[in-house]
């Protein structure tokens, strides 16, 4: 039992980590329709940006440049990408962020270099063990995940008084709703877009500085985003409690398999194992497990 | 700081490539370069990259060339994907008087070329990865896994591991894993380990990592689970570092693990801190440090501002591997010069007859400044790979410190694999042999 259970809270507490990268995902979605497939770029250059900062500068100084930096790339991806194509179809909103992504990735290495940067917050990293007492060698719990776990609790009860409580909250449902009835209200269009995609890159950042101390800050970090899919998939893309729910369900599961069921079909089979789990719950909710149920007369 | 100029060196290797002039002129030898300074693999394509690079600029800055004829490279970005390393491959394989070689610096672009550079009669130098077998010459005529190959370093570990234990015979009854790279490249050292298994008595399991490997705790939940007496490690790029962190999470030992060569450089250990203290890895012959070489290099190359990377990354392992290979493939260019026209540019069936005339004497290797870093290395028609040694070097938290001699692999016995799965892989592709007795 001790291993299942250890294996269980890994799988959960990574799931975590995964739920923050779709978080970014989720809130641009809500906000504006726009499957943003930059936004694993997004956290690499979110954390790239604060690892080089960090070395000439304090923590607090790297975290507010990095966070301006985040605003600016807002601002600028919303003049010069997306602000020609407001009201056009979403496929084409969503093949402008594949354009992001590939310039995202390459400028942000071009700027920031190419190497491996541990990054150390000052997040504690060595494992920590419970119930000793009941199993062998207690339960393995990593603390680099159990902080994740808890700035992505926050992070979402942030986001939701944001979403639910707030006017610019509001405007930015709305938005998501329809772009021209919103603009028809007197809702400025391109100011929701720069908010929203900033808001998206404050998120990416908190990811960033979780994966990059997990892993050192590397490009690798941008690949994350492909273990974020499958969550969005689960959890639906206009949901952020989904993608928490989405990120521990896809986190334990493929733990599980990886462990339980890898040894008999010749192992490594974490990564194909969510996308099938995801694939399995859409076959009988569509939507995901908390998106909203879509329904067009014809 | 001094990274920042990474951004300004990849501008300027941009730049060089679209400026490299064609290498139509008799007095230049081209030379294409697939590197990976981009994606998931960048922090140890880069130093090898820098290596091979800074080593063609010194033989130009300081020699002028290879007798004269002037080296022109062009490097071609694989990202270190497959079909990228194929496309580079047949961009650059008829510039300047056709490629002489080709180092792709990846077991999945080798195993896509291996056939393509037989039939183009361009040789593939893969100085300590690629396909195993390849290095029975009679079979693979324009494959060359020069100085080892990963049956060898898995032999080498078992070997080390022998050691430690007070006497191979001691492996009876222990457990082994490795945990690898879900590619060719991580699936190669598995056969051989499995067969010494049976030799030896030991029990062995294999615990596949999917690419890139920045997720990998089920692995050492079952590694924790398992506690097997020592892991071998067979990853690359950031799987390398996320291992060491995920051992020292599990409080797995770290002076147990034995990486393999392409797991063992400082990118792979920087990021993991303190969690990679005592971790092992094996060495192809080199680790890090500078030797005669390198003062030149920073003299010819640095001082008159042509260095390709950072000076203070000059010596680092995997740069020194790109300076080792950067070297054995010159050195049989010159062999092929010797034979088809000194000062003259080779192409890449001239250049096969070098590699399997490439005699490296101890001697040699003093005159080119590669002393105490690497071995004499001898090739010929039947044996590619021409020297089976490694030695193990132990990461103490801020540089590697060797800490062993140099161990042998049981060449015997890894020939006779050689030779009975390329006498399978012939017999599936229908290739006929050579009769090496009959090559002059």
């Amino acid at each position: 039992m001790g291993p299942f259970l250890e294996v269980l809270i890994g799988g959960l507490l990574t799931g975590v980590l995964y739920s923050l990268v779709a978080l970014g995902f989720v809130l641009i979605f809500k906000a504006s329709g726009v499957f943003n497939f930059a936004q694993g770029a997004m956290v690499l250059f979110a954390a790239l940006s604060l690892v080089r900062f960090l070395e000439v500068m304090p923590l607090w100084a790297a975290l507010l440049g990095s966070a301006a930096l985040m605003v600016a790339l807002a601002v600028v991806i919303e003049r010069v990408v997306l602000r020609p194509l407001v009201n056009q179809e979403p496929i084409i909103l969503f093949m402008s962020t594949l354009g992001i992504t590939f310039f995202i990735d390459g400028f942000g290495q071009s700027l920031f270099g190419s190497d491996v940067y541990p990054l150390d917050v000052g997040i504690p990293k060595d494992p920590i063990f419970i119930a000793e007492n009941t199993f062998e060698g207690g339960l393995l719990v990593d603390q680099v995940d159990l902080w994740a776990a808890v700035v992505a609790g926050l992070l979402v009860l942030v986001l939701a008084l944001f979403f639910q409580r707030t006017r610019i909250g509001r405007a930015l449902r709305a938005v998501a709703d329809d772009h021209q009835a919103a603009q028809s209200v007197g809702i400025p269009l391109n100011q929701i877009w720069v908010i929203v995609w900033s808001v998206a890159g404050l998120v990416a950042l908190v990811a960033g500085i979780m994966w990059g101390t997990k892993l050192g800050v590397q490009f690798s970090i941008a690949l994350v985003a492909l273990k974020a899919l499958p969550v969005l998939i689960l959890g639906g893309l206009t949901s952020v409690p989904g993608a928490i729910v989405g990120g521990l369900l896809i986190g334990a599961g493929e733990k599980l398999a990886e462990v339980y069921f890898g040894p008999i079909i010749g192992g490594g089979i974490e990564n194909w194992f969510a996308y099938m789990l995801a694939l399995a719950i859409l076959l009988f909710r569509p939507q995901g497990l908390f998106g909203e149920r879509i329904i067009e007369r014809v | 700081m001094r990274s920042w100029k990474v951004g300004t060196a990849l501008v300027g290797a941009a730049l060089a490539a679209l400026g490299a002039a064609p290498a139509s002129a008799q007095t230049e030898q081209f030379i294409p370069h697939l590197v990976y300074r981009t994606g998931p693999y960048a922090p140890n394509g880069i130093p090898f990259a820098n290596g091979v690079a800074d080593y063609y600029n010194l033989l130009n800055e300081r020699d002028g060339g290879i007798n004269g004829v002037k080296i022109v490279f062009e490097e071609c970005e694989t990202a270190y994907a497959t079909d990228r390393g194929v496309e580079c491959y047949e961009r650059l394989k008829n510039k300047g008087n056709g490629a002489p070689y080709f180092m792709p610096l990846s077991t999945g672009i080798t195993f896509a070329l291996m056939e393509k550079g037989t039939a183009d009669k361009i040789p593939i130098v893969t100085m300590g990865y690629g396909r195993s077998e390849t290095a029975a010459g009679a079979f693979f005529p324009y494959v060359f896994p020069i100085v080892g190959t990963y049956w060898t370093a898995a032999d080498i570990a078992l070997k080390y591991i022998g050691q430690k234990e007070g006497g191979i015979e001691k492996l009876k009854g222990k457990k082994i894993s490795l945990v690898y790279h879900d590619s060719p490249y991580g699936r190669e050292p598995i056969t051989l380990l499995q067969a010494r298994a049976k030799d030896y008595g030991y029990t062995f399991d294999a615990l596949p990592v999917t690419h890139p490997g920045v997720e990998q705790k089920a692995t050492w939940l079952q590694i924790r689970r398992n506690r097997p007496d020592w892991v071998l490690l067979w990853g690359w790029g950031v799987m390398n570092s996320t291992a060491i962190k995920e051992a020292a999470a599990v409080g797995y030992p770290r002076d147990k693990m034995i990486g393999v060569w392409w797991s063992g450089a400082e990118p792979d250990v920087e990021p993991a801190g303190e969690g990679a203290k005592g971790y092992n890895a094996l060495m192809l012959q080199h680790g890090a440090g500078q030797y005669a070489v390198h003062r030149d290099i920073l003299k010819y190359v640095y001082d008159k501002g042509k260095g390709a990377g950072e000076k203070d990354k000059v010596g680092e392992v995997l740069y020194n591997r790109g300076l080792v290979n950067a070297m054995f493939s010159i050195e049989a260019l010159r062999v092929a010069q010797e034979k088809f026209g000194k000062g003259k540019p080779i192409n890449g069936e001239q250049m096969q007859w070098g590699l399997e005339h490439l005699n490296v004497t101890a001697e040699r290797i003093r005159e080119l400044g590669f002393e105490g870093m690497i071995g004499p290395l001898k090739l010929s028609c039947q044996d590619h790979e021409g020297a089976q040694i490694g030695r193990i070097h132990q990461w103490d938290g801020k540089k590697w410190n060797i800490i062993s001699d140099f161990i042998e692999a049981d060449r015997q016995y890894i020939h006779k694999m050689y030779e009975e799965t390329a006498k399978k892989y012939a017999a599936e592709k229908g290739i006929q042999p050579r009769d090496c007795s009959k090559v002059s």
